[in-house]
């Protein structure tokens, strides 16, 4: 198992492989498939991915809640698209997939089902732009899950345990990473793509209205795939982040630590526990936590043990 | 958690991991520790899935998952109205377990062909899942393995007899657990392990006289 960014590059080194490599060699290593196996599995969750985006922007039937369906095929109709229809794309691609997660839809979590839009966003978008083969997305997908894995390990990929910065800024370094990579990154770019894409995503808090998995998160999705690109083309041009990539991820998951519970997917503070928040969980038929959320705000309970994971 | 296929994927129904995918995935184990669809099912939920669950349809990722589905599965949706038509009796509760219990817990009651068993489980983040708890007895199944489960007399030679039975098959031992805190008398075994354990081995162990039940539980794909 690599345990740092530094591990992962030094091993590349030293077995004179690229890092999609070593990563596939580590997996088939530790899961007993073969390497062949485990492409063909990537290229399944590729098409899991295609299909959930191509869904959210033909299906405009909203969500349960209503806070979510329709707004990624509105984006696409009706955007001023000031940066071209790439970037519009992408952004409805982010959306789109938290819509169909929303309605219960098949989706590819990556590295969970709250942060799911990013990745395809950024590589669906980059394949358009770039003219990338499904090998090169299969190999993009192993340099983010590697980046993904290295993440989960040392800091945090979930929302309960590091807030938002966990869920969608790991999904936009691993993002990142694999955009630096079939670029033709070195892999001191690829790692200053993730610690660029991570400086700008620390201490984002989780804090989904209702407890549901919609808002902010589409929207969230949306602006880490632009976080994702931003970061790899100033990695590319060769503009440096003096902190180092593993230091990054570290600090990543000591801000999560530190992070109040109710910015942890409990669904108790920010944007969850405003006024207009709480007429939404009302209206979704969650009164039980609009209660906890006035109680945890006049009396400062201790509300943990109601976190999601 | 941090396995390849942990981090791109699981492929699933939305929208969470913890709620919908892991839910369907206790309710998946549940099924197959009964021996099958059960008659009867009565779920309490805890924590954060009495809370927010709604929401997440894990209501409907339970049901889908007794009635065999996986969380990838989109016939989750109608799990509802697929247990109607298969004739599973349901109801659902919220209850507290405790202070100790994961947030996303749940106790599930289920009847088949006469028999009642009680399984406590929990989704413990990404999809993954425990089970805590089956008749009283302490247990700590993930899914990630092959598992038989058996209720046997607790008597001398009969974890002997087992590990020899699956050593001569060739099916290497992951890990295996001996609970006697339920029932006088009686022992829960649980036995994981890295390959599915041959058909022709769980009938060899159901026939013998200290055996009281074996359930065999295919490995969830991660």
């Amino acid at each position: 198992m690599i345990r740092s960014i530094a591990e992962w590059f030094a091993a590349a080194e030293t077995e004179g492989l690229d890092l999609a490599d070593v990563i596939l060699n580590r997996e088939a290593q530790e899961s007993g498939a073969s390497a062949e196996q485990i492409r063909k599995r990537i290229v399944e969750t590729l098409a899991v991915m295609e299909r959930a985006v191509a869904e959210g922007l033909e299906t405009e039937e909203p969500s349960p809640s209503g806070m979510t369906g329709g707004r990624s095929a509105r984006l696409m109709r009706s955007s001023p698209s000031f940066f071209g229809p790439q970037f519009t794309s992408m952004l409805a691609r982010a959306i789109a997939t938290l819509e169909v997660n929303a309605r219960m839809g098949l989706i590819a979590a990556a590295p969970t089902a709250g942060a799911a839009g990013v990745v395809p966003a950024v590589l669906l978008t980059m394949r358009e732009l770039r003219g990338w083969s499904t090998d090169d997305l299969v190999r993009g997908l192993l340099v983010a899950g590697g980046v993904g894995s290295v993440i989960a390990q040392r800091a945090s990929i979930a929302g309960a345990g590091g807030g938002c910065q966990a869920e969608t800024g790991s999904a936009a370094a691993m993002a990142s990473a694999a955009v630096a990579y079939l670029e033709g990154g070195t892999p001191e770019q690829v790692g200053q793509a993730i610690g660029l894409t991570l400086q700008g995503m620390l201490g984002l808090i989780c804090d989904p209205v209702a407890g549901l998995v919609e808002i902010p998160c589409a929207y969230r999705n949306a602006s880490a795939a632009v976080q994702a690109v931003a970061a790899a083309e100033m990695a590319l041009a060769g503009l440096d982040f003096p902190i180092s990539v593993d230091e990054v991820i570290d600090v990543m998951g000591e801000v999560g630590r530190k992070m109040d519970v109710r910015y942890r997917e409990t669904a108790l503070g920010g944007l969850a526990a405003t006024p207009s928040g709480q007429r939404i969980a009302e209206l979704s038929g969650m009164s039980e936590l609009v209660q906890l959320q006035r109680r945890g705000r006049t009396h400062g309970e201790d509300t943990s043990r109601f976190g999601p994971s | 958690m941090a396995r390849l296929f942990d981090i791109l994927g699981p492929t699933m129904v939305g929208p969470s991991s913890s709620h919908t995918a892991g839910a369907c995935r206790l309710g998946f184990v549940v099924q197959a520790v009964a021996g099958g669809l059960p008659d009867r099912a009565r779920i309490c939920l805890h924590g954060s899935f009495a809370m927010t669950g709604e929401g997440h349809g894990t209501k409907l990722a339970i049901l889908g998952g007794l009635l065999g589905l996986l969380p990838d599965n989109p016939r989750i949706r109608e799990a509802e109205r697929l247990a109607t038509e298969t004739g599973l009796e349901w109801e659902f509760h919220t209850c507290d377990l405790g202070e100790d219990a994961h947030p996303n817990s749940a106790r599930f009651e289920v009847w088949r062909e006469e028999e009642e068993l009680e399984i406590v489980g929990s989704s413990i983040g990404g999809g993954r899942i425990r089970i805590e708890e089956i008749d009283g007895f302490a247990v700590d199944l993930s899914g990630s393995f092959s598992t038989m489960v058996v209720l046997a007399d607790d008597i001398p030679g009969t974890v002997a007899r087992i590990t020899s039975l699956l050593a001569s098959n060739d099916v290497n031992l992951a890990t295996m657990r001996v609970d006697r805190t339920g029932r006088g008398g009686r022992a829960m075994m649980t036995i994981e392990t890295d390959s599915d354990v041959p058909f022709v081995v769980v009938e060899e162990l159901r026939n013998e006289s200290w055996v009281h039940w074996i359930r065999n539980v295919h490995q969830l794909n991660a």
